[in-house]
C-alpha cells in the first residue's frame, strides 16, 4: 500500500503564488491589454478626444513605407547581431573547449559583459567610437577610414550591431561551451583516431552535435535583438542618423513618447508582442521535440 | 601488421605518477590482454599507445617507428571504446565510412569495405540506422566494424564488453577472438575481468597500481604467478594464502603442522595453494574446519578455516558432497602445487 500524504487545502498555496500573479498582472497583463485597447483607438494631436477605429491603426502601418523599412532594418539588425555574436561565441567556445576542459576562470571572466546593463554597454561603445575622442576612430584614421556614426547611417548601424552583439557573446559562449563539454570525450577521440584534424572534427562532429544549441540560441538572440536592444540604441544613436538605426522596438518608443501617436505606437507594440509570442512558441515546440540528429 | 614495443614507459599527471616503468614487447599478430583492478592504469597505458595521452617518459614503438610524438591518426591504429563512441548523428554506414572518407579512398572501395565488414559482423541490415536505434550488442558490433574497415596495424580495445549483459559478453568475447585470429591484427585488449583476460589473451600483462606484476601466457600466470597479487587475481576460486615458516626443506604452518617442500629459504613466508589443488587425504597435514558449502554441481566448494586458527581456507571437491558445518577434513598438496612468496615483498620465492 502506498501511503499518500495530503495537505489540507488552505490559503497558504494561494498566498505563495500571489506575488507572482500580482507582478504578472501589473507588469504584463494590464499593460498588454492596455496596448491592445489603445491600438484600436485614434487620438487627436492634442490628446483631447479619442475615437474607436477598429483596425485602422494596423492598416496604416502596413501602408507606411517608413514602418516597413524599419521592419526590414530590424530583421537585418537581428540577423547581424545573432550571426556575429553567435559565430564569435562559437569560435571562442571551440578554443576554450580544447584548452580548458572544466576550468572555470575563463568562464567567469567571459560572463561579465552579460552582467553589464544595456545602456552602460552602449555608453562604453559610444566612448570608444566617439568621432573626436574615441580610440577606434583615431586608429581607423590611420587606415584612411573616416569614422563618424553621427553622420553615416551605415556606420551607426555597424556600431549598434557590434555593441549589441558584444553584450550577447558571453551568454552564447556559455551555452556553446556547455554543449561542447557534454559531447562525450571519446566520440571526439574516435574522430581523431579516424584521422580527422581539429578543424574537421569541429565541422563533422562537434558542430552537428551542438545544432540543438545553435537553434535555441538563434531564437534567444533574435528575441534579444528585437526587444532587448532598446537600451543600447537609445544610448548609442537614439535611432539616428535619419532613422538609420530605428528598429521596431525603438520606433514604438519614438512614435509613442516622442511623436505622441499613441494608437500607432500601441499597434506596433501589439505586432511586436505577437512576434515574440510566435518565436517563443516555435522554440518550445522545438525543445519539446528535442534533438533530432 | 606490426609489433609493439614499450620501453620504460612512465605517465604522470602533475606530481602523481600513475604508470611506472612499463616494459614489454608484443609480437606481430599477437593478442595481448592488459588486466588489473579498476584504477590501476590500464586505460592510461592504452591511450598512450593510441596517442590520446602524452608520454611522460619512455618510448612506444609500433613496428620500427617510434610513435611518441605522432598524432593518433598517424599511428595507424583503431580503437574500440568502452562506451563505443559512435558518432550519434551519423548512420551506421557513415560511422564506418568516416575514417575512409577522410583518407580519400574512392567511393567504390569504401562501399566494398563497409559491405565486407558489415557481413563479417552481421550488421548488414542496420546500415542505415542511427546508433540510438541499436541495442548495446549491435552498437558494439558497429564499433568493431568501424575499427576493421580501416585495416589498421593495431587494434586497441578499452573494456569493450563491460557494458553488455553476461550472456552477450561471453558471445562477443568468442567473436572478437575469432575475428582477431582471422584478421591477424596485433591487438591490445584492456579488461578488469580475469576470466575475460584468461580466455582471450595469447599473453596477459597484469597491472597493479601502475606496475607490471607479470607478463606471460595464461598458463604461466596460473601455474607460476610471480607475486601474491597475480596469484590472488588469476584463478577462480581465488588461491588460499597461509602464513608459514620456511625451515629449509619443509614449511611449518600455523598450528604446528608441517609440509614437505623443496625450498631452500628460511624465515616467514606466505604459502599459496589453489583450492583445486588440495587433495583430500586422511593423513594430510592441512586440516580444514568447514563453515559453508557452495554446491556448484560439477564440484563443491568447501569454505572454512585452517583448524585451530582463523586463517580462511577453501577447497574444491569433485561432485556433490554432503558435509556438516564444523566437520574437519584433512588435505595434502603436491609439491608443485605449493607457491611460496616472500612475506614482505609478496614476490615469488622459487620453485
Ligand atoms: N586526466 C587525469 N588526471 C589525473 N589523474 C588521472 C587522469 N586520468 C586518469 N588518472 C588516474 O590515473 C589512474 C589510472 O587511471 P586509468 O588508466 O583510467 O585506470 P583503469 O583504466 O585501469 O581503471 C587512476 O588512479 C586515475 O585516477
Ligand atoms: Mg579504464
Amino acid at each position: 500500500m502506498i501511503k499518500r500524504v495530503h495537505f489540507p487545502p488552505g490559503v497558504l498555496p494561494y498566498l505563495l503564488v500571489a506575488p507572482q500573479v500580482a507582478i504578472t498582472l501589473v507588469f504584463f497583463i494590464w499593460p498588454a491589454s492596455q496596448a491592445i485597447y489603445q491600438s484600436f483607438l485614434l487620438e487627436d494631436a492634442f490628446g483631447l478626444s479619442t475615437e474607436f477605429v477598429w483596425l485602422e491603426n494596423f492598416a496604416a502601418l502596413i501602408d507606411d513605407p517608413i514602418y516597413l523599412q524599419s521592419f526590414g532594418r530590424t530583421i537585418f539588425f537581428s540577423a547581424a547581431v545573432a550571426g556575429l555574436s553567435m559565430s564569435f561565441a562559437l569560435v571562442l567556445a571551440a578554443f576554450a573547449d580544447r584548452v580548458v576542459r572544466g576550468a572555470t576562470a575563463y568562464r567567469t571572466l567571459l560572463i561579465w559583459p552579460y552582467a553589464v546593463a544595456p545602456v552602460l554597454a552602449g555608453a562604453l561603445w559610444v566612448f570608444m567610437f566617439n568621432p573626436t575622442l574615441g580610440i577606434f576612430p583615431y586608429f581607423l584614421g590611420f587606415a584612411g577610414v573616416k569614422w563618424n556614426h553621427y553622420l553615416s547611417g551605415n556606420q551607426a548601424m555597424l556600431l549598434v550591431i557590434m555593441a549589441a552583439a558584444w553584450k550577447q557573446v558571453a551568454y552564447n559562449f556559455l551555452f556553446y561551451l556547455a554543449a561542447m563539454q557534454s559531447i562525450p570525450r571519446s566520440v571526439i577521440e574516435a574522430a581523431a583516431i579516424d584521422g580527422a584534424g581539429p578543424f574537421r572534427r569541429f565541422r563533422d562532429i562537434i558542430f552537428p552535435l551542438i545544432s540543438p544549441t545553435t537553434f535555441f540560441l538563434l531564437v534567444i538572440n533574435a528575441i534579444y535583438a528585437f526587444f532587448d536592444t532598446f537600451g543600447i540604441i537609445h544610448a548609442v544613436t537614439q535611432g539616428g542618423p535619419a532613422n538609420a538605426t530605428t528598429i521596431l522596438v525603438y520606433k514604438v518608443y519614438n512614435d509613442g513618447f516622442v511623436g505622441l501617436d499613441l494608437g500607432g505606437s500601441a499597434a506596433q507594440s501589439v505586432i511586436l508582442m505577437i512576434l515574440v509570442i510566435g518565436m517563443t512558441v516555435v522554440q518550445f515546440r522545438y525543445i519539446e521535440k528535442r534533438v533530432e540528429y | 601488421m606490426a609489433s609493439i614495443t614499450l620501453e620504460n614507459l612512465t605517465k604522470s599527471y602533475g606530481e602523481t605518477e600513475v604508470l611506472h616503468h612499463v616494459d614489454g614487447h608484443i609480437e606481430d599478430g599477437e593478442f595481448i590482454v592488459v588486466v588489473g583492478p579498476s584504477g590501476c592504469g590500464k586505460s592510461t597505458l592504452l591511450r598512450m599507445i593510441a596517442g590520446l595521452e602524452t608520454i611522460t617518459s619512455g618510448v612506444v614503438r609500433i613496428g620500427e617507428r617510434v610513435v611518441n610524438n605522432l598524432e593518433p591518426a598517424q599511428r595507424d591504429i583503431a580503437m574500440v571504446f568502452q562506451n563505443y563512441a559512435l558518432y550519434p548523428h551519423m548512420s551506421v554506414r557513415e560511422n564506418m565510412a568516416y575514417g575512409l572518407k577522410i583518407r580519400r579512398l574512392p567511393k567504390s572501395e569504401i562501399d566494398r569495405r563497409v559491405r565486407e565488414a558489415a557481413e563479417i559482423l552481421e550488421i548488414g541490415d542496420y546500415l542505415d540506422r542511427k546508433p540510438r536505434q541499436l541495442s548495446g550488442g549491435q552498437r558494439q558490433r558497429v564499433a568493431m566494424g568501424r575499427a576493421i574497415v580501416r585495416d589498421p596495424q593495431v587494434f586497441l580495445f578499452d573494456e569493450p564488453l563491460s557494458n553488455l549483459d553476461a550472456k552477450l559478453r561471453v558471445q562477443m568475447r568468442l567473436e572478437i577472438r575469432k575475428l582477431q585470429r582471422r584478421l591477424g591484427v596485433t591487438s591490445i585488449f584492456v579488461t578488469h575481468d580475469q576470466v575475460e583476460a584468461m580466455t582471450l589473451g595469447d599473453r596477459l600483462m597484469v597491472l597493479n597500481a601502475g606496475y607490471v606484476e607479470q607478463f606471460g601466457t595464461p598458463i604461466e600466470l596460473y601455474s607460476r604467478p610471480a607475486s601474491l597479487f597475480v596469484a590472488g587475481f588469476i584463478g577462480s576460486p581465488a588461491m588460499n594464502f597461509l602464513p608459514a615458516q620456511a625451515e629449509g626443506g619443509r614449511l611449518r604452518l600455523e598450528g604446528g603442522a608441517t609440509l614437505a617442500c623443496d625450498t631452500a629459504s628460511r624465515g616467514p613466508v606466505t604459502l599459496g595453494i589453489r583450492p583445486e589443488h588440495l587433495v583430500a587425504d586422511p593423513d594430510g597435514p592441512i586440516v580444514l574446519r568447514v563453515d559453508v558449502l557452495e554446491q556448484l554441481g560439477a564440484n563443491t566448494l568447501v569454505h572454512g578455516t585452517l583448524a585451530g586458527t582463523r586463517t580462511e581456507l577453501t577447497a574444491s571437491l569433485d561432485g556433490v558432497r554432503q558435509i556438516a558445518t564444523g566437520d574437519e577434513i584433512a588435505f595434502t598438496a603436491a609439491g608443485e602445487a605449493l607457491h611460496i612468496f616472500d612475506r614482505d615483498s609478496g614476490k615469488r620465492l622459487e620453485g
